[in-house]
């Protein structure tokens, strides 16, 4: 919030170089800079401001959050820890489900996704395009197409109820991933590899001494999607999972349901699981937006 | 390979080389390979098959076309393909608009930018399920501050996710609050127009809206049609915060996933992937779940077609 504050004190373009010779007169400019920043911090205040009411709901006393009040009368700081243990604490172990789904299925995806993304970028052979195509065909189609009878197959194993069908998956591939991955060792120039061949490297050590430490943002890149892909799923966990197996997504649904008028324990709790996605968001931007960007722009 | 051509002991070097690149493709490849078959080809098989059975995870019998037949007299699936039909119109071109109106003004900031970019970016990666716990309290009419600042100020704003008429309007903005990857993706292919371009026509006279007319629209348009595509795909996915939403606005749901009427409100909040969720999870009718699983199929199918086509000419670098 200071920081956009501050933008709106600075002087308007007064040192730009003098080009507006071509780009009209001066004042029609300042009016320009003027209204693109009051439309830019006006956004940025609304984009900003469900996450505030969260916080400040949040600490309030339940009896407030029916006030309609927008700032609290007393400050209950308590209210993360009571979100946290309320019912003998089941929050704790949606959280631990989470993590145990996250951390798995980005470990394991890692293992699977590379060495298909490496083939698809580097070997020449028959069915290469064919296999890029399906890739992307799976990452495009709606989890929900094959739904069914997936449920029917961990059934039949008596794996329901569990995190695993969501986690072995995994082990086998995950088309976005290797998508991603693909689109950025594409880009890495071929003579690397060959030089390391020449050096007498095999094609595995070649892969994993050469070509991924230059992968790294690419690889930073999937595996925090990954993350955030199990850490925010709903449907996965919503079909699979029982309330002992929960994540913190299907846990949270239920929360507001479970606590009726403590909307301060609802927004604690959906503040609890929104933060580490934001610390992570903010100490590793770059790598979000470079990933992203990768998905969609070249070609 | 020229080796193969000259006779004696080098062709067979160059087969036993070629075998030993085989058995390499096959080796890298076999994660995908294994999974595509068994988590894709099977299932997609499989779901054809049973959309031909009365199934519920116990009893499997043969009943033909029954369950299509079911599918043009099922009130739920025509009300869900209706609201789904809704989104795709409203929200995809609302959020690719809104998406190149932010990544316009981006493009425009020099100074404070990056600051912005992530207040901008950030809500779409928050967790869909908090996002709309969080949203539907806030534009809670009774008790939800937005709505509560509005009326101060004598703005009378709907009763959003209680409201048949506005319980969609209302998922369309909660999904414009999400707008980050839209504009990143976006912003990214403003910033690569060459600014050579709008140099010259400043210089030949044209104004602002002929600069963007002329030459972002067309420069940009591969990535607009990607976004518009991408967005029709994943809104005829779109199941977490239609159900999320219902949920906590009715506020009465003791089990995951349960609804006591299905789209609350009225109908209103159902999307197609809900049905086949009702029918398939909490019904147990898996055999007609399946058709509606292929209705989807078929529809996502038609979109990731016209994806590919635009993919075509970057999966193919020989």
């Amino acid at each position: 919030m200071t920081g956009t504050t501050t933008l709106a004190a600075r002087p308007p373009a007064v040192g730009s170089p003098p080009r507006a010779t071509v780009r009209g007169p001066r004042g029609r400019r300042l009016l320009y800079w003027t209204a693109t920043h009051a439309i830019a911090i006006a956004m940025a205040i609304m984009f900003l401001a469900p996450l505030v009411f969260m916080f400040l709901t949040a600490v309030m006393s339940a009896n407030q959050t029916l006030t309609g009040a927008l700032w609290p009368s007393s400050w209950h700081w308590e209210n993360f820890g009571k979100a946290l243990t309320t019912d003998d604490g089941v929050m704790l172990r949606w959280l631990l489900n989470t993590l145990v789904y996250a951390v798995l299925a980005t470990v394991f995806m890692l293992i699977s996704s590379v060495p298909v993304a490496y083939a698809l970028a580097r070997f020449r052979f028959r069915g290469r395009k064919t296999a890029f195509v399906l890739v992307i065909t799976t990452m495009m189609l709606p989890p929900q197409v094959t739904i069914v009878p997936m449920y029917i197959v961990w059934a039949r194993f008596h794996l329901t109820g569990t995190l695993w069908p969501l986690i072995i998956p995994m082990l086998f591939g995950d088309a976005f991933s290797i998508f991603l991955l693909r689109q950025f060792l594409v880009t890495i120039p071929r003579e690397y590899a060959d030089a390391a061949r020449v050096d007498g490297c095999g094609e595995v050590r070649t892969m994993l001494r050469v070509i991924l430490p230059m992968a790294r943002p690419a690889i930073a890149a999937v595996a925090l999607f990954q993350f955030f892909y199990a850490w925010n799923d709903y449907f996965g966990p919503l079909i699979y999972t029982k309330p002992q197996t929960w994540t913190l997504a299907v846990g949270l649904s239920t929360f507001r349901a479970a606590h009726h008028v403590e909307w301060n324990l609802t927004m604690a709790a959906t503040l609890l699981t929104v933060l580490p996605v934001i610390i992570v968001f903010f100490l590793a931007q770059r790598v979000f937006i470079q990933g992203v960007t990768l998905t969609g722009v070249k070609g | 390979m020229a080796a193969v051509l000259t006779a004696g002991p080098a062709t067979v070097v160059a087969t036993r080389a070629r075998r030993r690149h085989r058995i390499r493709v096959l080796a890298f490849m076999s994660p995908w390979l294994i999974g595509f078959s068994f988590f894709f080809a099977y299932p997609l098989a499989a779901t054809v098959y049973f959309s031909f059975f009365r199934y519920n995870l116990f009893q499997l019998r043969p009943v033909g076309l029954t369950n299509y037949r079911f599918l043009f007299k099922d009130p739920y699936a025509w009300t869900a393909i209706k609201n789904t039909l809704w989104l795709v119109v409203v929200m995809v071109p609302s959020r690719v608009l809104f998406g190149l109106g932010l990544a316009q003004l981006l493009a425009k900031i020099k100074r404070g930018g990056n600051l912005l970019r992530a207040i901008f970016y950030l809500p779409f990666l928050i967790p869909p399920v908090a996002a709309t716990v969080a949203f539907v309290f806030v534009v809670n009419p009774g008790t939800g501050p937005i709505n509560g600042i509005a009326a101060k100020i004598g703005i009378h704003l709907p009763d959003w996710f209680n409201d048949p008429a506005w319980t969609k309007p209302g998922l369309t903005l909660l999904a414009l609050w999400g707008i980050g990857d839209v504009m990143i993706i976006l912003l990214a292919a403003l910033l690569d127009v060459p600014k050579t371009l709008y140099e010259a026509a400043a210089i030949d006279g044209a104004n602002a809206w002929q600069q963007f007319r002329r030459i972002t629209l067309p420069t940009i348009s591969p990535v607009l049609m990607f976004s518009v595509v991408t967005g029709v795909i994943q809104t005829l996915q779109y199941f977490t915060q239609a159900m999320v939403a219902a949920n906590a606005s009715q506020g009465n749901a003791d089990q995951a996933g349960t609804t006591t009427a299905p789209g609350y409100p009225d109908g209103a909040s159902l999307t197609f992937p809900q049905t086949l969720y009702n029918e398939g999870f909490q019904q147990f009718n898996m055999g007609y779940a399946c058709v509606l699983a292929l209705v989807l199929f078929a529809v996502a199918m038609v979109f990731t077609l016209i994806l590919l086509r635009r993919f075509h000419a970057f999966g193919d670098d020989d």
